[in-house]
C-alpha cells in the first residue's frame, strides 16, 4: 500500500522544471533561428514542424515500451507505485503520440497536399494511439485497484508487441502487388537534405523533450500519489 | 513440469464441455451465422460492390464480417461461465489455470471455423465467387487462431469490467489488426492465384502472432482470473 | 486440516479480513458465525483457493499454500452462494465434467450415487437451468462432495432451502464430519450452527471475536450471551 506520505516537492523535481523550461524554450529558439528553413518541395517554413514531430514521435514510443516494462515489473513485484508509473507513462505517450500525428498531419498538408495517406508508419502511429486509448478505457471499466493494475499491465505488455506486427503487416500489405486502390507511395516526396544545424537541433529537440517528458511524469506519479492518499483518508472518514 | 496428459485431458475436457452446452442450447452457431450473413448483406449495400470488384474485395469483407462475428462468439463464451459463476467451479479445480485458456480458446477457435465454413459457400453463392481454395481455408485456420488466443484472454479481462460488451470490441480491435490485415492480404493473393512468395511473408505473420500471443495468453491467464 | 495463520486481506483501500488464526482439525464441525459484512464469504473463498490473502499463511490438509495450490484443490470441496453450475448442460454432465477435472475413480457409478443421495435421479437429464433454488443447491453440494474432499467449505448452505433439503443437507455433513472430513461453515443462523457444529467462531468486521464450544451454546443463556458479544465487538470495531 502506498503509506508513505507524499513530501513536497523534492529538490531535484524543482530543478528539473527549470531545466526543462529551459531546454524547451531553446529547442523552439534552435527551430526558428538556428535550423535553416528546407527547400520549398520540402514544405519551406512548415518544415520546421518536423523537429517536433519527430522527437515526440521517438520519445512518445519510448515512453510506451517503458509504460510495459513498468507493467512486467507490476506483475513480478505488486508494488502500486509501478501501476502509477505505467499509467504516467501511457498518458504522455497518448499526448506525445498525439502530437507526432497531428504536426504530421500539418506538415503533410503543403508537401503531399493531403493531410492524411495510408502509410504504414502513420497507420501504425495511429493503431499505437488507439491501442493505448483502450488501456485508459480499460482501466477506467475496472474498480478493484489490483485488478485495475495488473489488467492495465497486461494489456500494457500486449498492446506494445502487437504495435511493432501492425507495422509489420502494413507494410507487407503496400509492398510489390500492384495496388489498383490508391496511388503510389507518397511518402517519397518532401525528402529533404538535412544540413548540420538541422542535425544539431533535431538532437536538442529530442533531449529537450524527454527531459521535459521525465518532468512530467515525475509530476504525474506524485499525482499519482496524492490521489491514492486521498482516497485512503477519504475510506477512512467514511467508515468513521 | 506440467505433465502433458493430464494437461491435454483438461484442455479437451473443456472443450467438449463448451461444445456440450452449444450443442443443447443451439443459440451460438446461428447467432452468429445469421449475424455474419446480414454483414455480408450490409456490406453488398454499403459497398456497391459489382462483379469485377467483388472478387477483389472478397477476402476484406469476409474478414470484416468474421471480425464482428467473432465477437459475439467470445461474449457467448464467457457469459457461459459468468452465469451462475460457473468459472469459479473451474478455478476451484487442481488444474493448471493455463488450460483453462487453452480450452476455451480452441472452444472459441472451434466455433469461428463452424461459422467461417458455413458462410463461404454463401457468400460464393452470393456473389458467384469460388471460394473453395486450401489458401484461403489455411488461413481461415491461422486467423481464427491468433482470434481467438488474443479473444479468450481480452475476453476474460472484459468479463471482470463494468459494460463488458461495449468494451470487448474496444479492446479487441487494435490488438487485432496485424491478424486482419495479414488474413486479409493472404486470403485476397490466395483467391488472385498469385505465387507463394507474395504470400509467405503474411503468413508468417499470422504464424508469428499465432505463436507470440497464445504464449502470453498461458503467463497471464492467471493474473487475469485470479483475485 | 484448516489451519489460518495471521490471514488478512485488504480490497482496495478496504480492511475486508484482520489478522485471522483459525484452526479445524479433521472431523471437527465448526460453524462461522458474524453479521452480513463481516468477511465470512472472504474467509471462505481465502481457504478454498479461489482468493489470495494479502498476508498471512495458509495450510490445507498438511499442504502450504501458494506453493502447492494445486495439490490442495483436490482435497478441497466448497459450496458458495452460487451453484457454479452449467445452466444448459444436465445434472448428470455437470457432475461428469468435474469428475473428469477432479480425476474422480470411477465417475459413473460415483455420480449415480450421489444423483440418488440427493434425490436428483429422476432429474438428473433436463437442463439445470429448470431445477428449483433447492435442486440447484443439492446438485452444488454434490459437486462439492463429489470427489471426496477432506475440508468442505459451506458458505449459508441452509439459506432459502427447502425442509427436505435441509434435512439431507443436516444428514450429509454429520456423515462427512463423522468420515474425518474438516468442516467449515458460514452462517447467520444461529440455530443451524447450535443443531450441528462442534464449536462457533464469531467473526465480526474482519476480526474473529470470539469462540464457543459445544458445551457452551449448547445452554440456553447461550443467545443472551451472543448478542452481548456481538453488540460489544461491532462498537468496538467502529471505534478504529
Amino acid at each position: 500500500m502506498v503509506t508513505n506520505s507524499v513530501q513536497p516537492e523534492p529538490r531535484l523535481l524543482r530543478i528539473l522544471n527549470y531545466v526543462s523550461a529551459v531546454l524547451m524554450m531553446s529547442a523552439i529558439w534552435m527551430m526558428f533561428f538556428y535550423a535553416p528553413s528546407a527547400q520549398l518541395e520540402a514544405g519551406g517554413e512548415t518544415q520546421r514542424i518536423f523537429y517536433f514531430h519527430v522527437a515526440t514521435g521517438w520519445v512518445g514510443m519510448a515512453v510506451f515500451i517503458f509504460a510495459a516494462l513498468a507493467g512486467i515489473v507490476y506483475l513480478a513485484r505488486p508494488h502500486p507505485t509501478w501501476d502509477v508509473l505505467s499509467v504516467a507513462a501511457v498518458e504522455l505517450g497518448l499526448v506525445y503520440s498525439f502530437i507526432n500525428i497531428a504536426t504530421g498531419s500539418i506538415w503533410a498538408r503543403p508537401v503531399w497536399n493531403t493531410w492524411w495517406t495510408w502509410d504504414p508508419r502513420l497507420v501504425t502511429a495511429t493503431v499505437m494511439e488507439l491501442t493505448f486509448l483502450a488501456y485508459l478505457l480499460l482501466r477506467q471499466s475496472i474498480e478493484d485497484p489490483q485488478r485495475r493494475a495488473r489488467f492495465g499491465a497486461i494489456y500494457a505488455i500486449l498492446g506494445s508487441l502487437t504495435v511493432p506486427l501492425t507495422y509489420l503487416s502494413i507494410r507487407i500489405w503496400r509492398t510489390i502487388h500492384p495496388v489498383v486502390i490508391g496511388s503510389g507511395d507518397p511518402s517519397a516526396q518532401g525528402t529533404f537534405d538535412m544540413v548540420p544545424q538541422m542535425l544539431h537541433t533535431l538532437l536538442f529537440s529530442l533531449l529537450a523533450f524527454t527531459i521535459f517528458g521525465i518532468t512530467l511524469l515525475w509530476h504525474r506519479v506524485r499525482l499519482g500519489w496524492l490521489s491514492e492518499r486521498v482516497e485512503q483518508v477519504r475510506m477512512k472518514a467514511m467508515r468513521s | 513440469m506440467i505433465r502433458v496428459l493430464p494437461y491435454l485431458g483438461v484442455v479437451v475436457r473443456i472443450v467438449r464441455k463448451d461444445l456440450a452446452v452449444e450443442w443443447r442450447s443451439r443459440q451460438l452457431v446461428a447467432s452468429m451465422l445469421v449475424f455474419a450473413l446480414l454483414v455480408i448483406l450490409i456490406f453488398n449495400f454499403a459497398l456497391e460492390l459489382d462483379a469485377r470488384a467483388r472478387s477483389e474485395l472478397s477476402s476484406g469483407v469476409l474478414w470484416a464480417t468474421f471480425a464482428f462475428a467473432g465477437t459475439l462468439g467470445l461474449n457467448r463464451s464467457m457469459s457461459i461461465e459468468k452465469n451462475g459463476q460457473a468459472i469459479d467451479g473451474l478455478l476451484l479445480a487442481p488444474v493448471d489455470r493455463s488450460a483453462i485458456y487453452f480450452g476455451k480458446m480452441l472452444g472459441n477457435m472451434f466455433f469461428m471455423l463452424i461459422v467461417a465454413l458455413l458462410t463461404l459457400p454463401a457468400y460464393g453463392i452470393l456473389y458467384n465467387v469460388n471460394l473453395f481454395n486450401g489458401g484461403l481455408l489455411l488461413v481461415i485456420l491461422l486467423g481464427a487462431w491468433g482470434y481467438s488466443s488474443i479473444g479468450t484472454l481480452l475476453a476474460a479481462m472484459a468479463m471482470q469490467a463494468r459494460s463488458r460488451e461495449l468494451l470487448l470490441p474496444v479492446l479487441l480491435f487494435p490488438l487485432l489488426i496485424p491478424v486482419l490485415v495479414s488474413a486479409v492480404r493472404a486470403s485476397g493473393y490466395f483467391l488472385e492465384g498469385l505465387e507463394m512468395v507474395y504470400i509467405w511473408p503474411s503468413l508468417n505473420l499470422l504464424l508469428a502472432y499465432g505463436v507470440i500471443i497464445p504464449t502470453l495468453g498461458y503467463m497471464f491467464f492467471d493474473f487475469v482470473v485470479e483475485e | 486440516m484448516i489451519e489460518t495463520h495471521g490471514v488478512s486481506k485488504r480490497f482496495g483501500y478496504r480492511l475486508a479480513l484482520e489478522s485471522v488464526d483459525l484452526r479445524i482439525k479433521a472431523g471437527e464441525l465448526v460453524a462461522l458465525l458474524g453479521p452480513n459484512g463481516a468477511g465470512k464469504s472472504t474467509l471462505l473463498r481465502i481457504l478454498s483457493l479461489l482468493t489470495r490473502p494479502t498476508v498471512g499463511e495458509v495450510v490445507i490438509a498438511g499442504f502450504h499454500l501458494p506453493m502447492q495450490a494445486s495439490a490442495a484443490r483436490a482435497e478441497i470441496g466448497f459450496l458458495g452462494h452460487q451453484p457454479l453450475l452449467y445452466g444448459e448442460l444436465s445434472a448428470s454432465q455437470n457432475l461428469a465434467f468435474y469428475a473428469g477435472l477432479y480425476r474422480v475413480k470411477r465417475p459413473e457409478a460415483r455420480i449415480k450415487e450421489l444423483l440418488k443421495l440427493f434425490d436428483l435421479q429422476f432429474r438428473s437429464n433436463e437442463p439445470v437451468r429448470t431445477f428449483s433454488r433447492g435442486m440447484q443447491q443439492r446438485l452444488a453440494l454434490a459437486r462439492a462432495v463429489l470427489h471426496g474432499p477432506n475440508v468442505l467449505l459451506l458458505d449459508e448452505p441452509h439459506s432459502s432451502l427447502d425442509r427436505e433439503t435441509v434435512a439431507i443437507l443436516d444428514e450429509l455433513l454429520q456423515a462427512q464430519a463423522d468420515k474425518g472430513t474438516a468442516i467449515l461453515m458460514a452462517t447467520h443462523n444461529l440455530l443451524h450452527a447450535q443443531r450441528l457444529a462442534q464449536r462457533v467462531e464469531l467473526l465480526v468486521a474482519g476480526c474473529l471475536a470470539a469462540s464457543w464450544k459445544r458445551s457452551q451454546f449448547a445452554s440456553k443463556q447461550f443467545l443472551a450471551l451472543y448478542d452481548r458479544t456481538l453488540r460489544r465487538a461491532q462498537t468496538g470495531a467502529h471505534r478504529d
